[in-house]
């Protein structure tokens, strides 16, 4: 960390390029009533109106950065056009203190991977300063020609565009650096939150967001991650070196909600739920997400050797007894102000082995199950102490570890089975378990440099450079390269849950998780056998979770602790009480008065909304929602034959063909002929279900009934029916 | 002969809820059971009976991300 002469020194070398100043008001029922723009080519930096048609359709957060990327984009825009966007919001909800995951920023803009619209939700401080600086939304448009950072200081009431030519790009030493910058004192730092990337993202298009925040406990700055779709690509690709948002004096009524008494005690009831419940079911607070590790594991969930299997021997060794030894124990750890459920683990004192940074002694800000799983296990590596380091630095480096696995895991299997050798790799030895060269790998991606600049652009991009310049079968890299819409899929293994296929697959933005979970409600309880109940399924949980990144919010309390009494419930997997919660939450703040209903009827708006943008976008429909067969089934004899009785079974029961003497090939054929029309019929039950046409399009008359039948919207709709 | 979600699962004498989940390799914490419709509390899966013939739902509350 350079010293405050240094740090002064680095800060007489900005240069302010423009300078805002506003009349901040005060937030009111959870809305500032304004959102910033910035324009980093132009310089030009102004305030928009949010208007209640706003409010009404598109609610906040991820609906308001939809809102509003739409209004800056053409139907040609692509991720490095200037006028592409990066969009940040948190929601009505977002900065709440009294109610646990209610400090969430959302993130937009066009993907260089998917080419179409991606968000992604972060923890950290940002989002909530920057609405109590006076903004509901952030939107950065324009490329700038040298290295910038934009500085919003709430108690100042201004913003400025400076340059900033001399502080690192790396997310754990920026982030910290600017953090002391524009602090006023040691105090003060928790009063500012920094966005980064890294140099990884400069030379990778799957890099990803930091969201710094003071923790005042550990005296360090922490970071959570926007990760998928490469946002990260985007801001390096504007030469974008930070952001930095700084608001004293946050309080439980900063929201200035209508009824803030309601909101109390709905918190005040949540949090006693967590501190009588956490320990007995996922224990969140010690263990985090990576307690799911032996729970996939033993449910044959766990990604193993880029999805082929899902367990494995070595997995005791990154289990959450494991996790629990090193992350620090009695700290509150979460991302916000408020959040009992403080699942934010570190590791402290980690000394790193590899790398720019070898020798020095750091704090790994996780590892989350997602990077466990997909740096490990995914990848073979079964190593805490590799998993920690490849976490550290695809953080600092700005990488997503979601998309670095499963990439990872896929150059793997394509190294294992000679599609790619030693004279591609720059004499890498690419074989499952070995560490070493994954984080050399990531170093090379980091360096812009050898096999990293391949490694880096993610799998569909690389599918072709290893079709068309290495001569390998496209065919057989569709069916291995876990990706849909050019998004690499995140850490569970979903042969076995049709409905799971759907949850990935039949999203805006791409296989993430946090639209629809249903392994257990399809695979383990058989609650939704047939095509109906799995469409409706899938309507529901993508519309209920879609509802958290439009206040703000964090899906963890939904429903990672559960009240007691939950499976007395009549839908006990919906968690009534806690959707009864967030709706006390929402007319809480806002002073409105919805219902359960209502709230799938707000997102319906915004999950429509982002498909028909994905359409005008050039993309959208039936034919992008097509998944890897390595989604759905066995794709090599290998897979088979490791779970042939199960296999087997499926031919005989399901499939009406008897395995008895057939050939392992002929097996593998018949079962992909039933897998592969189970998904294209779930895919016609779910557009129906849906208001969709059979080729994904929302019907005109979907879009009338909530409410989003605007000229513009409708047009693009019109083109395809 | 049981089932469980549906499934049929091999009865066998003394079986108890306990030892079901455990047969299963049910480990996932957030679950309940039902026995023929009636939940039973957690507290009474090492001494509840399984018997031969009952369907058992073991449900497992929604995870992941």
């Amino acid at each position: 960390m350079p010293t405050a002469k240094e740090l002064q020194a680095m800060k007489s070398k900005h240069n302010v390029l423009a300078t805002f100043s506003y009349d901040k008001p005060k937030v009111d029922k959870g809305y500032a009533n304004q959102t910033l723009y910035v324009n980093i080519e132009s310089n030009e930096i102004k305030s928009k109106p949010v208007t209640q048609d706003m409010k009404d359709k598109f609610i906040g957060g991820r609906g308001f950065d939809l809102w509003l990327l739409w209004h800056a984009v053409n139907d040609d825009t692509r991720w490095d056009s200037p006028e592409n966007e990066i969009c940040i919001a948190t929601g009505p909800i977002g900065g709440t203190t009294q109610y646990p995951g209610t400090g969430k920023s959302l993130v937009t803009t066009i993907s260089p991977t998917t080419e179409q619209v991606i968000d992604s939700n972060v923890g950290g401080y940002f989002g909530p300063l920057l609405k109590f600086s006076g903004w509901d939304a952030l939107e950065i448009q324009g490329k700038a020609t040298e290295e910038i950072i934009i500085v919003i200081d709430g108690e100042e009431s201004t913003v400025t565009i400076e340059t900033a030519p001399e502080e690192p790009v790396d997310t754990h030493i920026l982030s910290e650096i600017l953090t002391d910058m524009y602090a006023e004192d040691e105090d003060d730092r928790r009063n500012v939150s920094v966005v980064s990337a890294g140099r990884g993202a400069e030379h990778a298009l799957i890099g990803c967001l930091n969201f710094s925040l003071w923790d005042v406990r550990r005296g360090g700055i922490r970071v959570k991650q926007a990760g998928r779709g490469g946002i990260g690509s985007v801001f390096r690709n504007k030469k974008l070196k930070a952001l930095v948002v700084r608001q004293p004096g946050v309080s439980g009524d900063s929201n200035n909600p209508a009824d803030l008494n309601v909101i109390q005690k709905t918190g005040v009831k949540m949090h006693r739920e967590i501190c009588t419940e956490d320990h007995r079911q996922e224990r969140m607070r010690t263990t985090g997400t990576p307690h799911l590790i032996e729970v996939m594991n033993a449910y044959d969930l766990l990604p193993v050797h880029n999805f082929q299997y899902g367990k494995h021997d070595d997995t005791p060794k990154i289990t959450s007894d494991v996790w629990f030894k090193l992350f620090t124990q009695g700290i509150p750890d979460g991302c916000w102000y408020g959040c009992s459920m403080a699942c934010a683990k570190t590791v402290e004192n980690f000394e790193l082995r590899t790398g720019p940074y070898k020798g020095e002694i750091v704090r790994v800000d996780g590892p989350e199950y997602e990077t466990a799983a997909g740096v490990g296990s995914n990848c073979g590596i079964f190593d805490p102490a590799a998993i920690l380091e490849l976490n550290f630095y695809c953080d600092t480096y700005g990488v997503d570890t979601i998309s670095w696995g499963t990439t990872v895991a896929f150059l793997m299997e394509c190294y294992e089975r000679g599609i790619i050798n030693k004279e591609h790799t720059g004499g890498l030895e690419l074989k499952f378990g070995n560490r070493e060269a994954s984080l050399e790998l990531l170093h090379q991606v980091a360096r812009g440099e050898g096999f990293g600049l391949i490694a880096g652009q993610g799998i569909r991009r690389i599918k072709k450079i290893f079709a068309d310049k290495f001569g390998a079968d496209i065919n057989f890299l569709n069916d291995i390269g876990m990706e849909n819409k050019g998004l690499e899929y995140s850490q569970y293994v979903s042969k076995e849950s049709l409905a799971q296929q759907g949850g990935y697959a039949l999203t805006n933005k791409g296989p993430q998780h946090d639209e629809a979970w249903l392994i257990f409600m399809d695979m383990v309880n058989n609650q939704i056998p047939t095509f109906e109940d799995k469409a409706e399924a899938l309507h529901y949980f993508p519309l209920w979770r879609t509802w958290f990144g439009l206040n703000g919010l964090c899906k963890l309390p939904w429903n990672d602790v559960t009240p007691a009494d939950n499976p007395e419930t009549d839908e006990p997997n919906k968690v009534p009480e806690h959707v009864d919660n967030y709706v006390k939450l929402f007319n809480g703040v806002t002073g409105m008065n919805i219902t359960r209903e209502e709230i799938i009827l707000q997102s319906k708006r915004v999950y429509d909304f982002q498909r028909v943008f994905n359409i005008r976008l050039g993309k959208g429909l039936r034919k992008f929602d097509a998944q890897p067969y390595r989604a759905a089934g066995p794709v090599t004899k290998e897979e088979y034959e490791s779970r042939a009785e199960r296999y087997d079974g499926q031919l005989k029961e399901l499939v009406g063909f008897d395995p008895e003497g057939k050939s392992t090939e002929e097996k593998l054929a018949a079962l992909r002929v039933y897998k592969e029309d189970q998904y294209e019929k779930l895919m016609d039950s779910v557009y129906k279900r849906r208001g969709w046409t059979e080729n994904a399009v929302p019907k005109i008359e979907t879009l009338k009934e909530i409410g989003i039948d605007y000229p513009e919207i409708v047009e693009v709709v019109k083109r395809h029916l | 002969m049981i089932t469980v979600n549906g499934r049929n699962v091999d009865w066998e004498s003394g079986l108890t809820v306990a030892g079901l989940i455990k047969k299963m390799n049910y480990i996932f914490p957030q679950i309940f059971v039902t026995i023929n419709g009636d939940l039973i509390k957690k507290d009474d899966y090492d001494t509840t009976p399984v018997s031969d013939g009952d369907a058992v739902e073991i449900i497992h509350m929604i995870a992941g991300g």
